[in-house]
This record gives structure tokens, C-alpha cells and sequence, in this order.
């Protein structure tokens, strides 16, 4: 491991300005993603800036939805009762993810940030362009089980691991973020950008924008919510494939909905099309599968050494179909 | 190097720790305290488990310079039922992974104390009962390479003042 200077963030400007004047910088908060990346030698800072005493560990009721600090801990977001009452997908997915002892220690604005579990990515000694651009993507005909059949490129084929990103992302979340020029906010979907020829950027984040809160749009119909989860161990594992929806029934007929998956692209991945196909249909089994197929009409499975990856298209068909059959 | 002041088990220290030290190798190599084990050194096992102001943590993954003047306990200072139930229960083969079992199941009866949820929770707005999936889902996070799981969770039952 490369030796780095550690300081704690004595407020959040500073933070900011601290590390977007130093390209090697980074933040660190709960540090079970960053701290396993300087043993690996994946991440080589120069300078880590502790987050974790300055940013909020609050979540707050603001305009009828909630407003979640950047510092709350995975495990206090989960038990929160207003997430639980209010948003269960979220507590789901935040439950379903990682360990008991992780959660204590993950945060709000660290988990979106998680970088792929792509075992290329993790093995230095292996081509990867996310790591470093323009060497290559050994996961293209190598090991695909955890990899993309949704909006991969020629360049990387990675997934983004994050379970609780897939519930925000289905929940129409909005981020905030601190910027050298000031504080902004966008929708959470925005934030992560799929691979194309730039598979090293993960998000549209600039270096040195901090995280600062994850807000919580109010929504009548969140409450009939659910996450699914297939893993290939019934805890402690990352998804396979992952569903995150809400659904609005009135008089037998979807109203509205909210469908996002896990497990199949560089970015949690809202289902559009699905939602479409799926207003105004009877709540049934039959209509779920016309939404599946919907989604499904884009996706490409890929040759991988361990058979590919083509699994994933009926997996995602029969979770997105139990999980709306679950909430009808 | 930075000092820092490590409260461990009740004695606070004075250490100069190197930036990239974990607090695992800081209370083993550091302050002889060799109870928490080194299983992956990556998050993946538990084995390193101890309690950060009360709270459960991976020790592997949480540096040491970040712990000025926290709390930490480790097995070699817990003082909890749960010790005398794994005696009990023989719930080790070759008890590598023991001192992290026993954080982590004092760390996980307290959320459960806290009214926590878990994943197998039926219902996320009724209050949770301990049951058995309760507790394997909640102590996924040490897994234990002798396979004693079977009598890890009578001894936790025993220990959260249930029938043994
Ligand atoms: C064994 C294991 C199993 C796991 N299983 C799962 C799982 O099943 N599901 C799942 O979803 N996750 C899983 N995880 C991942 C875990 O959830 C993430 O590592 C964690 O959420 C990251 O949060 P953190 O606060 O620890 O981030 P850190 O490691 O501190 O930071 C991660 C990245 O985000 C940046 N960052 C942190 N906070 C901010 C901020 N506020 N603003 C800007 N940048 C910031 C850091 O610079 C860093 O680049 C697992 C991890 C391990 C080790
Ligand atoms: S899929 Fe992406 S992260 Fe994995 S090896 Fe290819 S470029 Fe790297
Ligand atoms: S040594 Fe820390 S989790 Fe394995
Ligand atoms: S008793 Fe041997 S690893 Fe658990």
C-alpha cells in the first residue's frame, strides 16, 4: 500500500476544497469499499479526508418526504421507522446487502459510490479499463455471471453492486451535492452513467463533489413497495439479479409504478419501459410479463468462460413478475 | 506517524499508528491484544469483529487513525452471557473464528434489543422475534470454516434468555 496523508474534515466546504485541488484526494466514510481498495492496490490516494464527523447522520421529515443525511449509517437507515412505514423498498434493499457489522459501518453517500464488484476490476494484475484506461476488459469472454446484459459497451460489461442504489433509484431520489461552486441537487437516477468509451467514471460527479444528502420525494403509493433480491447465497452476497418496484392499484388496474433492477448494468437500471407498458393494464401475472418482455427486447447476454450470462434474461423476467405478484 | 489514543477494553493508550495500518493490526501487532482474528482481511469472514462504541465492526476494514479516542472492545474484554453459552453449547471446533462470533452476536442482541429489522423480518413494522432464521441471518456476517453454525445458534438462543 502506497503511503497516504489522513485528515479529518473539520466541515464540509473545506472537505471539498481539500480534495478537488488535489487530483489523488479522496473522501472516506464508512471505508468498507476504499479501505479494501488500498490493500488491493486498486485506489492509490495521496490524501484521504474523513467525512464521516461532518456530514449529517440525520434523517430528517422535509416536505412530507425525507431528507437523509450523507453520514447515516446503512443499519440506521434500515431501522428507521419512517423508512420502514414510509419506503420498505428501501429498508429491504438496505438489509438484504452486505453483513450486520458492514451496515454499522456504511453510510448514505458511500454506498451509491461503491465501485463494481467486477473481479478483473479488483485484480490488478489483470487488464481492466476501468482501472486503467485503454488496457482492455478481461471480463469480455472471461468470467460474466455478475456482468451486464443491459447498456454495456465495447469497454466494460461491469454492474454496479449497490442493493439500496436500485431502491432510490426506483423511489425517484434526489441527490445533493457540495461543488467548489456551490451546492446543487439532480435526480438520483442522473447520478450513475453507463460505461460507453469512459468506463473509468463511473458517475457525472466531478472529483471533489461531496455527497452531502439524499432526499426522499413524498409518495403515497412507496408504501406498497418491495425489493427482491436472487443471490447466489441466501445472505452475505451480492445480487445476481435484483428487483426494486411500487405499485399503484386501483379497481384491479395499475394506476402507477415504479420498477428498477439490480444486477444487470453500470448503473442501477430504472425500468422505463416496463412502467409504460404496464399503466392502465389489469394488476396480473400476464400484464407483469408483457412488462418483462418489454424490458427485456434490449438485453444481450454475454459469452463468458463460465457459460455466459444469459440466465440473467428469464431470472430478471420471473423477479420482476414475483415481486409485482408479491404486491398485488 | 499521527498518535492516536486507543480506549481498548477499558485502558486507553497512546500509539503512533502509520496512516495505512487497520486497527485489526494495530490492536494485535500494536497493543498485543490477539483476539481479534485476521480470517480475509477484506470484509468477507468476520473473524475480526469487534465493538466500535458499541456497535459491531470490521476491525480489517476500519483504520486506525480514524479511532482517536473511540471505544473499542474487543473478545479478550467482553463480559456477556454469550461466552458462557458457546462453553455450553460447544459451539467451536478450533474457535478461530469464536472472538469475532462473540462481538458480533453482543453487537447483533443489542440491534435486535434496538427493535431492528432484518432481511427475514415478515413484518417490517411489527417488532421482530428471535428466531432461529432471525439469528442465522442476522450472524451471516462470521462465518465459521468448522461449520459449527448448528450449535452457534442454541447457544445465542441461550444467551438471549431463551431455551437453550
Ligand atoms: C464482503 C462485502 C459484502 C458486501 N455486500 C454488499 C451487498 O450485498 N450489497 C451492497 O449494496 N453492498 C455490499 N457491500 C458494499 C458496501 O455496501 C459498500 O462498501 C458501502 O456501502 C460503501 O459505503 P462506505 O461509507 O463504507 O464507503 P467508503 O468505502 O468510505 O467510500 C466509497 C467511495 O465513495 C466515496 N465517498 C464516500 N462518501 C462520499 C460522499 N459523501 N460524497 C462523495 N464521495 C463519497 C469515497 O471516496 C470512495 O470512493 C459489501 C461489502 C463487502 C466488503
Ligand atoms: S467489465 Fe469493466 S470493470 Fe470488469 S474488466 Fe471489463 S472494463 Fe474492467
Ligand atoms: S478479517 Fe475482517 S472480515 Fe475477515
Ligand atoms: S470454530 Fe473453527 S472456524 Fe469457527
Amino acid at each position: 500500500m502506497k503511503p497516504f496523508d489522513y485528515r479529518t474534515a473539520t466541515d464540509m466546504g473545506t472537505a471539498v476544497a481539500e480534495v478537488s485541488g488535489r487530483p489523488d484526494a479522496r473522501f472516506v466514510a464508512g471505508g468498507t469499499n476504499l479501505v479494501d481498495h488500498l490493500k488491493l492496490g486498486v485506489a492509490e490516494p495521496d490524501l484521504l479526508v474523513d467525512i464521516t464527523a461532518v456530514t449529517s447522520a440525520a434523517v430528517e421529515d422535509r416536505d412530507g418526504g425525507l431528507w437523509i443525511g450523507a453520514g447515516v449509517r446503512n443499519s440506521d437507515l434500515a431501522a428507521d421507522r419512517r423508512v420502514r412505514e414510509r419506503y420498505p423498498v428501501l429498508a429491504q434493499a438496505l438489509l438484504s446487502g452486505a453483513s450486520g457489522q458492514l451496515r454499522n459501518m456504511a453510510t448514505t453517500g458511500g454506498n451509491p459510490l461503491q465501485r463494481t464488484r467486477c473481479v478483473y476490476f479488483q485484480d490488478v494484475t489483470t487488464p481492466c479499463n476501468k482501472r486503467v484506461p485503454g488496457s482492455g476488459c478481461s471480463a469480455i469472454g472471461g468470467y460474466t455471471r455478475y456482468h451486464a446484459i443491459l447498456g454495456a459497451s465495447e469497454h466494460c460489461v461491469a454492474t454496479h453492486p449497490s442493493d439500496m442504489a436500485v431502491a432510490l433509484s426506483a423511489l425517484d431520489a434526489k441527490v445533493h451535492v457540495l461543488t467548489p461552486e456551490g451546492e446543487r441537487s439532480f435526480p438520483f437516477v442522473d447520478l450513475h452513467r453507463l460505461p460507453g468509451e469512459k468506463p473509468d467514471q463511473d458517475t457525472r460527479l466531478q472529483h471533489g463533489d461531496l455527497i452531502t444528502a439524499i432526499e426522499l420525494p413524498p409518495s403515497p403509493f412507496a408504501q406498497q413497495s418491495r425489493y427482491r433480491k436472487v443471490r447466489d447465497r441466501a445472505s452475505y452476497a451480492f445480487a445476481l439479479v435484483s428487483v426494486a418496484a411500487a405499485l399503484d392499484v386501483a379497481d384491479g388496474i395499475v394506476r402507477d409504478v415504479r420498477i428498477a433492477l439490480g444486477g444487470v448494468a453500470h448503473t442501477p437500471w430504472r425500468a422505463y419501459k416496463a412502467e409504460q407498458v404496464l399503466r392502465g393494464q389489469p394488476a396480473e401475472v400476464a400484464s407483469y410479463r408483457l412488462a418483462a418482455d418489454a424490458e427485456m427486447a434490449d438485453a444481450r447476454a454475454l459469452d463468458g468462460i463460465d457459460g455466459g450470462n444469459g440466465f440473467k434474461i428469464p431470472l430478471v423476467t420471473r423477479t420482476l413478475v414475483a415481486t409485482l405478484r408479491d404486491l398485488t | 506517524m499521527p498518535e492516536i489514543t486507543v480506549r481498548a477494553n477499558g485502558h486507553a493508550r497512546r500509539v503512533a499508528v502509520d496512516t495505512r495500518s487497520t486497527l485489526l493490526d494495530v490492536l494485535r501487532e500494536q497493543l498485543g491484544d490477539t483476539s481479534p482474528k485476521k480470517g480475509c482481511d477484506h470484509g468477507q469472514c468476520g473473524a475480526c469483529t469487534v465493538l466500535l462504541s458499541g456497535r459491531r465492526v470490521l476491525s480489517c476494514l476500519t483504520l486506525a487513525v480514524s479511532c482517536d479516542d473511540a471505544e473499542v472492545t474487543t473478545a479478550a474484554g467482553v463480559s456477556h452471557a454469550v461466552q458462557q453459552a458457546f462453553v455450553d453449547h460447544d459451539a467451536f471446533q478450533c474457535g478461530y473464528c469464536t472472538p469475532g462470533q462473540i462481538c458480533s452476536a453482543v453487537g447483533m442482541l443489542d440491534e435486535f434489543a434496538d427493535g431492528w429489522p432484518s432481511h427475514v423480518t415478515p413484518d417490517l413494522t411489527a417488532a421482530p422475534e428471535l428466531t432461529d432464521d432471525e439469528m442465522a441471518e442476522r450472524m451471516s456476517g462470521n462465518l465459521c470454516r468448522c461449520g459449527a453454525y448448528a450449535n452457534i445458534v442454541p447457544a445465542l438462543r441461550q444467551a438471549a434468555g431463551g431455551p437453550g
